[in-house]
C-alpha cells in the first residue's frame, strides 16, 4: 500500500473540521456534477440519460430497423440526410423502442462529427461521457480521455449516439449481471440479449444503433450477436487497442465490432484496427481488411470438429440450424470435413474460469475509492477500501475475484492458474494443428437459443455454460465471427466461424457468402409490423 | 471440492473485500462448486507442457522516450472521491 499516512495528516484528526478537505467539484468543462448531465467537449454539446418524449428535433423518414452502416454512410455522402437528421433518427428509434429494452445506459442529445452514428459498449472510456462499465463503483465516473477505438472512430467522423449496458465489468454471459438492470432480447423481451456485451447487440438487431463496438473476452460479443440475430466479430488478440477498455482479463480481452452485415463488421474492424504504441500488446494487421465480395466459398476448407457430435449441452433446434448452415457452405463451392479439437470444449471452461478471474483479480484491485469512482468511508484506509469495494461490486465482480484470487494465492497457485496456463498451451495448440488442414473452423456459437430473463442467473456454472463454444479459441487468441445462420423457436441462432491468427480476410470472406446465401432477415419478427414501407 | 470458511476469509482479506455473513456463506457454498468444476484441469498431466500467459508473441515492444504533455492536475483531481489541494484525500493507514 501506498504510504498514504506521509502526506502530513495526524492520525485522529477529525472529518469535517476547519481545514479538512470537502469532496471535489468539478468545474469548466465537466459542469454540473449530476450524472447524465454532463457538458463536455469532444463527443457532446449536451447528454441526457435519456431522450425525452416530444422533443423537437429534425428528423426525415428513415428506416432504422433496417438500414445497414454502408447504405447510411451512402445517404450521407450523397446527401439524402444530413448527419444530425441521422442521429435524430436513431434517437427517435431509441425514444420508441429503448424503455421496453434498456440497450442504452445514456445517449449523446447532439452528434458530434459529420458521420454516421455508432454506440459504444460501456466498457469504453469515451471523454467527457460517463463511464460505468456496468458497475456501480464508476457511477458517475466521467474519463479525461478516449479510449483509442473511441478516438479512431471519433477521427473518421463516427460520431456517438450511446453508450450500451453490459454485464458489470464485462463479467457475464447475460447482461443480467449490470448494477443498472438487465437488456431485453428484441425478439423476445422476456428473454436474454447474451452477454456480457448485450447492449450493443440488441441495439443494433433493434434499429437503435446502425453498429458499435463491443468487447469480446471469453464471447461477449459473439454469443449476443448469435442471440440477437447480428454479425459480431472477437478480432485475433493484439489486433486493437485496449488502451481505455476498461480491463477484465488483459490476455484475453479484444474489441470488436457489432454489425447487421458482414461488410459492415469488416468495415467497422478496419476503423478501429491496427497498432497502437499506447497498448504494447498490439501489432500491425499483416495485410489490409478487405471488404467481402464473393457470394461462393470455393476453395475454402471449413473444420467441424468431430467432438461436437457428442455434446449434450447443443440444443436439437441450434444444432439443426448449424448443419443446415454447413450444408449450404458446401453447395456454395466449400470443402467441408472434421476436424478434431479433442480438449477444447472438456477443458476449455475450467481453464478459461481460472485464467479469466486470475487476471481479473489483478485488474479490479484498482478500485479502491481513493482516485475515482465510489468511496465508502472507513475510520482507516483499508476498511475504506474493504468496504468501497464490498458495496460497490455486484456479486459476479466478487465472486471471480475471490476465486481469481484464490488461484493465485501461495499454495493453490500451481494446482490452478499455473496448471490453467499449461491447458492453455495445449488448447493454442490443437486449434493451429485443425487450422493447418481447414481455414476456418465451424460451430454453433451459442448452445442454446435465447434463455429467459432469470433463468440463468442464480446458477453461476450454469451461466458459465453459456460460452462452451466461444472460449476456446478465445484462449488461443484466434478470431471468430458469428452470423446469424437461422432461426429455432423462432429465436435466432448464430455461426461462429473461427479463423487463424490474422485470418480475418478469410473470415468476412466465408461469412459475407454465407450470409448473401442464408438472407436471415436480420429485423426482429415482432418488430417488422413497425418497419416503414 | 468444498472450501473451508476459514479460507474464504483469508481470500477475502487478500482481496480486500469486507464481504458481509451472507455474502461469507453463499460464496463458500459457490466457491466450493466453481473449484470442484475447474480443478478439472488437474486431470491432465502437463509435465512438459510450457504454460501460456500471453497468446500473441511480442517481445520487448517499446515506447520511444518521448515527453508528452501529462494529464492537467484538474484532469487527474477530475474524477477524484476527496480532494485537499493537489492531494487525494483518504483516511490514515491504520
Amino acid at each position: 500500500m501506498p504510504p498514504w499516512g506521509a502526506c502530513g495528516w495526524a492520525r485522529g484528526e477529525a472529518r469535517g473540521e476547519a481545514g479538512a478537505s470537502r469532496p471535489y467539484e468539478p468545474s469548466g468543462p465537466y459542469g454540473a456534477r449530476a450524472p447524465g448531465r454532463r457538458v463536455a467537449r469532444g463527443w457532446s454539446c449536451a447528454l441526457r440519460a435519456a431522450p425525452a418524449p416530444g422533443d423537437e428535433r429534425v428528423t426525415v423518414d428513415v428506416d432504422t430497423l433496417r438500414l445497414t452502416a454502408e447504405e447510411a454512410i451512402g445517404l450521407l455522402e450523397r446527401k439524402e440526410i444530413s448527419a444530425a437528421e441521422l442521429h435524430g433518427a436513431y434517437l427517435d428509434a431509441i425514444g420508441e423502442r429503448d424503455g421496453e429494452l434498456h440497450c442504452y445506459l445514456r445517449t449523446v442529445e447532439e452528434p458530434s462529427g459529420h458521420g454516421i452514428p455508432i454506440a459504444l459498449k460501456d466498457v469504453i472510456s469515451t471523454k467527457g461521457v460517463e463511464t460505468t462499465a456496468g458497475s456501480r463503483l464508476l457511477a458517475g465516473y466521467v474519463p479525461v480521455f478516449d479510449a483509442t477505438v473511441a478516438a479512431r472512430c471519433k477521427a473518421v467522423g463516427l460520431t456517438l449516439l450511446g453508450k450500451t449496458n453490459t454485464d458489470e465489468f464485462a463479467m457475464g454471459s447475460s447482461t443480467e449481471n449490470s448494477a443498472y438492470g438487465p437488456t431485453r432480447n428484441p425478439w423476445d423481451p422476456e428473454r436474454v440479449p447474451g452477454g456480457s456485451g448485450g447492449g450493443s447487440a440488441a441495439a443494433v438487431s433493434a434499429g437503435l444503433a446502425p453498429w458499435a463496438l463491443g468487447s469480446d473476452t471469453g464471447g461477449s460479443i459473439k454469443q449476443p450477436s448469435a442471440l440477437c440475430g447480428n454479425v459480431g466479430l472477437r478480432p485475433t488478440y493484439g489486433t486493437v487497442s485496449r488502451y481505455g477498455i476498461v480491463a477484465f482479463a488483459s490476455s484475453l480481452d479484444q474489441i470488436g465490432p457489432v454489425a447487421r452485415t458482414v461488410r459492415d463488421c469488416a468495415l467497422l474492424y478496419s476503423i478501429v484496427a491496427g497498432r497502437d504504441p499506447r497498448d504494447a500488446t498490439t501489432v500491425e494487421l499483416p495485410e489490409p481488411v478487405r471488404l467481402p465480395e464473393t457470394d461462393r466459398l470455393d476453395g475454402l476448407r471449413i473444420g467441424v470438429p468431430r467432438q461436437l457430435e457428442t455434446l449434450p449441452a447443443i440444443e436439437p433446434g441450434v444444432r439443426a440450424a448449424f448443419e443446415r448452415a454447413v450444408d449450404l457452405a458446401r453447395d456454395l463451392g466449400a470443402e467441408v470435413g472434421a476436424c478434431e479439437l479433442p480438449l477444447s470444449f472438456e477443458y476449455g471452461l475450467p481453464c478459461y474460469y481460472l485464467v479469466a478471474p486470475a487476471e481479473a483479480s489483478s485488474n479490479l484491485a484498482r478500485y479502491d475509492g481513493v482516485r475515482y469512482g465510489l468511496r465508502v468511508d472507513g475510520e482507516t484506509y483499508r476498511e475504506m477500501v474493504e468496504r468501497t469495494r464490498d458495496a460497490g461490486f455486484g456479486d459476479e465482480p466478487k465472486r471471480r475475484i475471490m476465486l481469481g484470487t484464490y488461484a493465485l494465492s501461495a499454495g493453490y497457485y500451481e494446482a490452478y492458474y499455473g496448471q490453467a496456463q499449461k491447458v492453455r498451451t495445449l488448447l493454442i495448440r490443437e486449434h493451429r494443428d485443425a487450422l493447418e488442414r481447414f481455414d476456418a473452423i465451424a460451430t454453433p456459437t451459442s448452445p442454446t437459443v435465447a434463455f429467459p430473463l432469470g433463468d440463468r442467473a442464480a446458477d453461476p456454472l450454469a451461466m458459465y455454460a453459456c460460452d462452451l463454444l466461444t472460449i476456446p479459441s478465445c484462449l488461443a487468441g484466434l478470431p471468430g465471427l458469428s452470423v446469424p445462420c437461422g432461426l429455432s423457436e423462432g429465436l435466432p441462432v448464430g455461426l461462429q466461424l473461427i479463423g487463424r491468427q490474422f485470418g480475418e480476410n478469410t473470415l468476412f470472406r466465408a461469412g459475407h457468402a454465407l450470409e448473401q446465401a442464408l438472407a436471415f432477415d436480420p429485423v426482429p419478427a415482432r418488430l417488422r409490423a413497425q418497419e416503414r414501407a | 471440492m468444498a472450501i473451508e470458511r476459514e479460507t474464504v476469509l483469508h481470500v477475502a482479506r487478500l482481496a480486500r473485500l469486507d464481504l458481509r455473513e451472507d455474502e461469507l456463506e453463499r460464496l463458500t457454498r459457490e466457491l466450493g462448486a466453481i473449484l470442484e468444476a475447474v480443478g478439472k484441469v488437474a486431470e491432465l498431466d502437463l509435465e512438459d507442457v510450457p504454460p501460456t500467459s500471453h497468446p500473441l508473441d511480442v517481445v520487448n515492444v517499446w515506447a520511444k522516450d518521448v515527453p508528452e504533455p501529462p494529464l492537467s492536475l484538474e484532469e487527474a483531481l477530475a474524477n477524484a472521491p476527496e480532494v485537499e489541494g493537489a492531494l487525494f484525500r483518504v483516511p490514515p493507514t491504520a
